[in-house]
């Protein structure tokens, strides 16, 4: 494979495209509402119709509205039509010679659409993500091209510094200063690990982008293993994603197939090949100490850092770990150039943010926004607010690592220092948004109740302190607990924070901690008499105990 | 290898590049609370209880797993750790069911002591009373999993120490347990060699020898009835 090949198989994709594409959305979300009975219908009916040489119908990855799904789209019309049944397609198929139909139109005009800037997700809901053609056609391993024949690994590693680029998993590390690191480790064998074990309650960014463009992900993979070294990477990626798995694989073979991966790719020296491991159902595997134990085929536990993966990872090798949605942002930066991705976002922020909306609001789905825009502009004018006239009261982001933000803070920018000054954080992009029916003693229950799930049983503090604040939180729900609970309850979110091995016990607290700052009254108003009165450490007063 | 040189506890010492924080501890006589180390076997840094405070480290590390750096600043005693060891082992004693009274291990368990050293005079938890099973099927050993605190020194020196791998931690969270192979009954181990290491790895009662525990302690009922009719009888002939 050459450039010329390259561009050939593009020119070819793009001279066989049909004068009109009708694109059904192929994601998880709407194939779970029969989307692929929709699609077949389509196709049937424009065979029938006698339109086969003019209209492709074509199966797209995420549309981003999913609670409207199944989505179909029409781009002669411009036209997006929601909860389309298998039954509509005969319908649709008419209106492209005039005929009218009584299926629901989206807006392609209304702010959810409107206000996204799509870096990530710029082939979502567009190309066929089971065809590496139509990536190439859409510009797709050009970047790869462009760093293997043209730049040095030492000028990836500084046009990543430079973009700005954070690690979209949650925490935020500046990934050209992980990238520089693990570049600098002198080993003769490193490894680079894509992590997609997406495991936050009503998260999907992740999913719906290795469902919609898995080729941009093996694509941002091979530029991170030519920067830092590595000829041989892994994808960690849960077992619950089993359409995300099967796109990877299809995906993986294509690119062998064409010589994009594997030995020689691109007549340079580099060689590169990926592999796909499936987890088990653990969400601490998504902790990347925890991840590469798995990988090497270990119980998945984390360990103390340091050292570091980038020093000491996958068998002690230098290893390189970045997010899904990070490693899809890399293609775009080295396309169009460092620059252009550092013009946008906030000063500390750059690019865009995937998020997946969840919860009290109208328009569920996934939407890219560029760092900086305001919450209030995202659930509001984009999510529509609370449904049928609900006041929203408080957004989750960061989901069991993350906190609550109030309504009051809704004008907050999106970015990773201003979502960590509130007490929440960035996280790797799930948006659950709650309304006036929602108890905040009830969310951070939950919250904390899935960290007592999920914690590994390793450390003292994440496997027996969770299920005291868990015990706690569900005394003072159901009205048996005392100030003394409450403030046992806080003793040990700070304890559990400081002292968990891994990032799940720091975080776990972060829910009832944020819930208790901006919700304190809703605990406070749960709480009983202390039937002892203040006292010390459980010690009753003299005075009570003559009494008794 | 070369020496390095760092302040614990405002004492300066120096040390081998590649000691962990503990070791350096331990040879400049500064004790520092441990569970899960145990001299032998690698660290894990599970039990939190050596956590220490390291100047310019807004993180509390593991002095069992952290290695040493030219010039660090470790301190390992400071209101804040002696509170949150505490609390540590408050959540221990809280977690299964630790009853130093009828234990095997009472007198001589590790959590015990550190209880005492720690200052930890009661719980202030309240206790979740789990219902755990007890094994004693093997011949000479048995497992008790109230006792056990999950510090799986026996898992590591039953793999990398006998080399027989019988010990293993199977589940997670508060369900987590040490298992007998591919959670055997003991008795029924093919791998197990009877050693006994992880018995006398055992910080706690968990693990015991057969014969020890207070159930199997021999009573001599006819002394009773002998002290009896001595004192009510004045009969000093059985």
């Amino acid at each position: 494979m050459v450039i010329d090949d390259l561009n050939a198989i593009a020119e070819k994709e793009q001279a066989a495209r049909k004068k009109t594409v009708i694109r059904c959305c192929m994601a998880a979300g709407c194939m779970s509402s029969n989307s692929e009975t929709v699609k077949k219908n389509l196709e049937q009916a424009v065979k029938d119709a006698g339109l086969a040489d003019e209209v492709e119908v074509r199966g797209v990855g995420c549309m981003k509205l999913c609670c409207e799904g199944p989505l179909v789209s029409v781009d002669t019309q411009d036209a997006l039509y929601e909860k389309v049944t298998p039954e509509d397609a005969l319908e649709l198929v008419k209106t492209l010679k005039g005929g009218k139909t009584k299926v629901k139109r989206g807006d392609f005009n209304h702010p959810f659409f409107k206000k996204q800037l799509s870096i990530v997700l710029t082939n979502s809901g567009e190309i066929d993500p089971e065809r590496i053609e139509a990536y190439i056609a859409a510009d797709g391993y050009q970047a790869l091209h462009h760093v293997l024949r043209e730049l040095t690994p030492k000028e990836v590693v500084e046009a990543m510094v430079k973009s700005g680029l954070r690690g979209r998993g949650g925490a935020g590390f500046p990934t050209g200063l992980k990238w520089g690191t693990v570049a600098k480790t002198q080993s003769a064998q490193k490894y680079v690990i894509c992590n997609a074990d997406e495991g936050d309650p009503g998260a999907f960014m992740d999913r719906s982008v290795l469902e919609s463009d898995p080729h941009s992900v093996l694509e941002g993979m091979a530029v991170a293993a030519y920067a830092v070294g590595a000829n041989q990477g892994f994808i960690y990626c849960r077992a619950e994603y089993p359409l995300a798995i099967k796109r990877l694989q299809n995906a993986i073979k294509q690119a062998k197939t064409l010589g994009l991966l594997g030995s020689g790719i691109f007549e340079s020296p580099f060689n590169f090949n990926i592999d796909i491991r499936i987890g088990a159902g653990a969400f601490v595997c998504g902790e990347e100490t925890a991840l590469m134990a798995s990988v090497e085929g270990k119980r998945g536990t984390p360990r103390p850092r340091p050292p570091f993966p980038a020093e000491s990872g996958l068998w002690g090798c230098p290893t390189l770990i970045n997010n899904v949605e990070t490693f899809a942002n890399v293609p775009p930066i080295l396309r169009k150039g460092a620059e252009w991705f550092a013009g946008i976002g906030t000063e500390k922020s750059k690019g865009t943010k995937v998020f997946a909306l969840a919860g009290k609001i109208t328009n569920t789905g996934l939407i890219e926004v560029p760092m900086g825009t305001p919450l209030r502009q995202i659930v509001e004018e984009m999510g529509g607010g609370a449904p049928d006239g609900g006041k929203i009261k408080a957004v989750q982001t960061g989901g069991p690592s993350g906190g609550c933000i109030p309504a009051e803070a809704l004008d907050t920018p999106v970015d990773y220092d201003s979502l960590t000054k509130l007490g929440s954080i960035m996280g790797s992009g799930g948006m659950i948004v709650m309304d006036e029916t929602t108890r905040m003693v009830d969310v951070a229950r939950y919250f904390m109740e899935f960290c007592v799930d999920e914690s590994c049983g390793k450390c003292v503090p994440c496997r027996a302190g969770t299920a005291q604040m868990l015990h706690l939180l569900e005394k003072i729900l159901n009205r048996q607990g005392t100030a003394r609970d409450l403030a046992k309850l806080e003793e040990l979110c700070d304890m559990v924070k400081n002292t968990s091995l891994c990032g799940l016990g720091q975080t776990a607290p972060n829910p009832t901690l944020s819930t208790l700052r901006y919700f304190r009254k809703e605990y406070e108003e749960l709480l009983q008499p202390d039937p002892f009165g203040p006292g010390r450490n459980g010690e009753a007063k003299k005075s009570q105990l003559a009494t008794k | 290898m070369a020496a390095k040189t760092l302040t614990i506890d405002g004492k300066e010492v120096s040390a081998e590049e590649g000691a962990t924080i503990l070791d350096v501890a331990t040879d400049a006589g500064i004790k520092l609370p441990t569970l899960c180390h145990l001299d032998g076997v690698y660290d894990v840094g599970a039990c939190s209880l050596c956590l220490v405070e390291v100047a310019g480290m807004n993180k509390l590390l593991p002095a069992c797993t952290t290695k040493i750096s030219e010039g660090m600043d470790v301190k390992t005693d400071s209101e804040r750790l002696r509170k949150y060891r505490r609390m540590t082992l408050e959540l221990l004693f809280a977690e299964r069911n630790h009853v130093c009274a009828v234990c095997v291990a009472n007198g001589h368990c590790e959590l015990q002591t550190l209880a005492y050293s720690q200052g930890m005079d009661h719980v202030r938890y309240d206790y979740s009373t789990p219902k755990w099973s007890v094994d004693a099927t093997h011949r000479l050993f048995g497992m008790d999993h109230n006792r056990c605190i999950l510090c799986a020194r026996c898992v590591r020196v039953c793999w990398h120490i006998e080399g027989a791998g019988t010990k293993n931690v199977s589940g997670r969270g508060a369900r987590a347990t040490i298992i007998t192979d591919l959670n055997q009954p003991w008795g029924d181990s093919e791998t197990c060699t009877a050693c006994g290491k992880c018995v006398m790895s055992c910080p706690t009662g968990a693990l015991f020898h057969k014969g020890s525990t207070a159930a199997e302690m021999e009573h001599d009922r006819d002394k009773l009835e002998f002290i009896v009719n001595a004192r009510e009888k004045k009969q000093w002939l059985p």
